[in-house]
């Protein structure tokens, strides 16, 4: 296994092979995984907000809207190409289960809406998804097989 | 939002704070028949990204239950703390003699629960005294899981506004034993002006 590199809450890092991306504990956070399978350029997003709506945005990554974006083009300079690009994501579950659910509640569902809006419209191709549920998953992106591992407490792991 | 808080804003947390913990030990003591001493050490700031630290690191497997606040400053309320020290906390709650909790089945997620609501209760009575704005807490959730996901759902909530998020730092002692939780208060976004002018410090 290649450099680990971590990805923290609302950041975002690329890399090529060997190296591995790691994002510990998404909740209601979407990971997007984004891979090169010619170049093998890989890049890895801890997203907490479908969209920025207007708000002046100190850090991009927070936001699907802002961070995919800014994604995509750290992969270009790596040598990526935008139209090989292939996704996987995981994530956006709701944790808490309130008598009276709210709107945010739901942030978990719109998280994963608004990823999944944003790469149709971008057309990179969604070739798997964990997404929903109400546990946690911390995930790891191998950039030398594009393979995305999905691990959780007391839900097993799984490989996309 | 957060710019605007200086020393003598923190200075009023902190005694709402401390007054809520009193009023807090009074009932839990009452519920357990035994003495218990709570702390407010400290409320502050913390930026998003250091909050899941403060619990051990985002993998690090903690209780949380969350709370609806109404009244004129809504807000939500999440107190959270690492399993082990949950699992402390219970054994002061129950009565246990000190590791014998090891599970949240359901005797213990509801012990926990009700603990949650007995604390946050104290708190919002507290911070009702100093500024009449009705806060009432709803039914709380539990969600035990990896201190990344079980805090990320708050801090998108609060990650809306600001990088930086409002902790209350809570201590527990009971013969010996000792735990920390923490207070992750989340005001909608009027919310914390509307509590600050109400404190007369807005």
């Amino acid at each position: 296994m290649g450099e680990v590199r971590r990805v923290g809450m609302a950041d975002l890092a690329v890399g090529k092979e060997p190296v591995v991306l790691v994002t510990i504990g998404l909740g209601s956070c979407v990971g997007v995984a984004l891979y090169d399978d010619q170049t093998k350029v890989g890049g890895l997003a801890h997203i907490m907000l479908p969209e920025a709506n207007g708000l002046a945005v100190t850090n991009p990554a927070k936001f699907a809207d802002t961070a995919l974006p800014l994604l995509v083009k750290k992969m270009e300079e790596l040598g990526a190409n935008p139209r090989r690009l292939t996704a996987k994501i995981a994530g956006g579950a709701q944790m808490f289960r309130l008598a009276q659910p709210t709107e945010m509640m739901r942030i978990g569902e719109r998280n994963t809406e608004a990823v999944l809006n944003w790469l149709r419209a971008a057309g990179i191709r969604v070739v798997a998804q964990d997404t929903g549920g109400s546990w946690g998953r911390t995930i790891e992106l191998d950039t030398s097989t594009g393979e995305l591992r999905v691990k959780t407490i007391a839900h097993g792991e799984k490989r996309l | 939002m957060t710019e605007g808080l200086s020393e003598f804003h923190y200075d009023v947390l902190r005694e709402v704070g401390n007054i809520g913990a009193g009023n807090a030990a009074t009932a839990l003591a009452q519920l357990v028949g035994r003495p218990i001493h709570m702390e407010v050490p400290d409320v502050l700031w913390v930026p998003l990204d250091e909050v899941a630290a403060r619990l051990g690191g985002p993998e690090k497997p903690v209780a949380g239950i969350l709370l609806g606040v109404e009244g004129e400053a809504p807000a939500t309320i999440l107190f959270a703390l690492p399993l082990s020290q949950a699992y402390t906390l219970l054994d002061i709650m129950l009565g246990r003699s000190p590791g014998t909790t090891s599970a949240l089945d359901e005797l213990e997620q509801s012990a926990l629960q009700e603990t949650g609501n007995i604390l946050t209760g104290a708190y919002l009575n507290s911070l009702n005294a100093f500024t009449n704005l009705g806060f009432r807490p709803t039914v709380p959730a539990l969600a035990v899981d990896m201190a990344g996901a079980v805090l990320d759902y708050v801090l998108a909530e609060f990650g809306q506004v600001a990088d930086q998020v409002l902790l209350i730092e809570t201590e527990f002692r009971a013969e010996g034993q000792e735990v920390t939780g923490y207070f992750f208060l989340v005001p909608e976004p009027p919310s914390l002006n509307a509590i600050f002018r109400a404190l007369g410090v807005g």
